[in-house]
């Protein structure tokens, strides 16, 4: 796809003199008529849909922060007051703070889309590398933002979350006495945060174009998880724009319909109504809980009853992402043709929502009913704290056994040749399906 | 060599051009440092932070059995005046199994006052503010994540790794305590 010949033809006296000083047009076009598989499925158009939610955070952000003000004394006022006096600011405001549960949303189905087709495998492993840097860094900015506010969840979210860093062995103390700016979070803190929080987007963006670049260069991985033969090209390819173009923005009318419902009659669903206080530094609310895009991090973090040892699992439960590539031993992509491996998926994605279920729990509460039943180690076996146990474990096994035993073990369907001959042939048809094992092209 | 010509080298030996790359790349990783440096120690505390290191409380305001919270540092400051029963059970459970940082309760207060007993109120987990008097030992219990402190801030159960942590303080007189 990289040797891709350009096809763009300057035809004003403009583009002519501006084709041999700066060919920003012929990469524009270049880009567009990138011959594509001609197979993507919507699962594949989550790439656009994130494109269009980071303009929309930097934009709104930007707009935000003309009339913000980084202050202890008066931060949560200056929201407030862009929440009544503003012109419009409730509605930027509202499509700031959905916007990033949106923009999560959309990299987990997109993240689990790759997972599930086996887009992280060679050559593509930069590409997922890249998005795991750029996921890594969505969930700092997400932080970072909902400190801004300075209500109590922001504040003692800022709290608990600097203090994983106090518990790394040695340097930790004075680190997080650097990250705070004093003994305790406060204006330093909140000056700083902001800060970082303005400037990560932009470094978001900068990994974005890499991750891009990525792609282009190792080519577009799609639903069968072949690569395409040379010589197949003209049947198993189609263009950039139009096909996907109109895909693409179908399927971000859709999710915008989705986006529209939360901020328009639900805009605080999402969040938390404790975050409607002022941040008061000495008062902790009764139940503490991170936005729902953290809950999977934030159960696991409290599955481990060591406070050093829990932090380790939370950030080895992202780390693992890294380093998926090497985890999976089987060469054949898409899971559509792993029937074992698709169970065990299936399995994954209930565990990574249960994960989040329970984040939002109180450890001690009991599952089912209201009764308990017998005290294992350190909790009631009928409490969330032993679901959470059981479903962390399952999610670092299923990066740590299953994935490399079962590519080993298991035997994979017949795998098509090329992607126009289950399109044309329809699914039924075997002629001409090679086994597995035969694909050596990568 | 008395001619200026560039000659090249054997292979393997270091000429003078390999020396200055050398020194060059050494001198622009120091200068490097040197900038880094101030950017980096520019988010410690700043001074005007650190002045605020000691606060002086009037500990006969607080009644037995009370806990009084001041702030020190931006951070809360936990005074308790503890009751005889209090004291009674701290010090029996001076030695029990289910200690995690095993500490009396005289090595926490000061000789001659050990019925007040002055802890930062963070709990050691990850910071939340313990609620008084709740818990199954009678001292503070941490809504966050279930940490118990005894009525001594030691912990005996949950997740927090240490007991509430003793700030530096002296009596200046009976009444009167200096933190920091």
């Amino acid at each position: 796809m990289s040797e891709h010949e350009s096809t763009y033809v300057p035809k004003t006296g403009v583009e002519k003199w501006l084709d041999t000083r700066l060919p920003i047009i012929r990469f524009g076009a270049d880009y567009l008529s990138l011959p594509t598989p001609r197979n993507l499925n919507y699962w594949y158009t989550f790439g656009a849909i994130l494109t269009v939610c980071l303009m929309i955070q930097i934009i709104t952000g930007i707009v935000l922060a003309m009339h913000y003000t980084p202050n202890t004394a008066t931060a949560f006022a200056s929201v407030e007051r862009i929440m009544r006096d503003v012109n419009g600011g409730w509605l930027i405001r509202f499509v700031h703070a959905n916007g990033a549960s949106m923009f999560f949303m959309a990299v987990y189905i997109h993240m689990l889309r790759g997972l599930y087709y086996g887009s992280y495998k060679a050559p593509r492993e930069m590409i997922w590398i890249l998005g795991c840097v750029i996921f890594f860094l969505m969930i700092a900015t997400a932080f970072l933002g909902y400190v801004l506010p300075w209500g109590q969840m922001s504040y003692w979210g800022a709290e608990v979350i600097t203090n994983l860093i106090g518990a790394i062995p040695l340097i930790g103390e004075p680190v997080l006495i650097w990250l705070r700016g004093g003994p305790a979070i406060d204006n330093a803190t909140l000056n700083r945060f902001f800060s970082l929080h303005y400037l990560l987007p932009f470094v978001i963006f900068g990994v974005v174009v890499l991750h891009l670049w990525a792609l282009h260069t190792s080519g577009q991985n799609n639903p069968v998880g072949i690569l395409i033969p040379k010589e197949r090209t003209a049947k198993d390819m189609i263009p950039f724009h139009p096909y996907y173009t109109v895909k693409d923005g179908f399927a971000l009318l859709l999710f915008l319909i989705l986006f529209s419902v939360f901020v328009f009659f639900m805009p605080d669903a999402l969040g938390h109504a404790d975050n409607y206080i002022p941040a008061n530094p000495l008062q902790t609310p009764a139940h503490i809980v991170p936005e729902w895009y953290m809950l999977p991090f934030y159960a696991i973090l409290r599955a481990v009853p060591d406070k050093f040892g829990g932090v380790v699992a939370m950030f080895g439960s992202i780390g693992v992402l890294f380093i998926l590539p090497w985890l999976d031993t089987s060469k054949v992509r898409s899971m559509r043709y792993r029937p074992t491996m698709r169970a065990f998926f299936l399995i994954f994605v209930f565990v990574g929502v249960g994960l989040g279920w329970c984040g939002g729990q109180l450890p001690d509460a009991p599952v089912i009913g209201s009764f308990k039943t017998f005290t294992l180690i350190d909790g009631d076996l009928n409490s969330y704290l032993w679901l959470t146990r059981l479903f962390t474990a399952y999610y670092f096994a299923f990066f740590f056994l299953i994935l490399p035993l079962v590519g080993l073990k298991e035997t994979p369907l017949p795998i098509p040749a090329s992607i126009s001959e289950p399109v044309l042939t329809g699914s039924d048809a075997m002629s001409g399906l090679v086994p597995a094992q035969a694909e050596k092209k990568g | 060599m008395a001619e200026p010509v560039v000659t090249i080298a054997d292979e393997g030996d270091a000429t003078r051009r390999d020396f200055i790359h050398i020194a060059a790349g050494a001198m622009a990783v120091g200068a490097g440092a040197m900038i880094a440096w101030p950017l980096i120690n520019q988010m410690n505390p700043a001074a005007d932070t650190l002045a605020l290191s000691t606060i002086e409380f009037d500990v006969s305001k607080v009644q037995e059995g009370q806990q009084v919270v001041i702030t020190w540092q931006g951070k809360p400051v936990f005074v308790r005046y503890r009751s005889a029963a209090e004291l009674q059970r701290v010090v029996a459970d001076d030695h029990a199994g289910d200690l995690k940082e095993p500490q009396t309760d005289a090595e926490r207060t000061k000789p001659g006052h050990e019925k007040y007993l002055v802890v930062l109120g963070n709990c050691t987990h990850l910071g939340c503010i313990p609620t008084f008097g709740t818990g199954d030992f009678g001292g503070w219990f941490c809504p966050c994540h279930g940490s118990h402190y005894d009525a001594a801030g030691r912990i005996r159960k949950g997740p927090a790794p240490k007991n509430l942590v003793v700030p530096e303080y002296e009596f200046l007189t009976d009444a009167r305590i200096k933190i920091g």
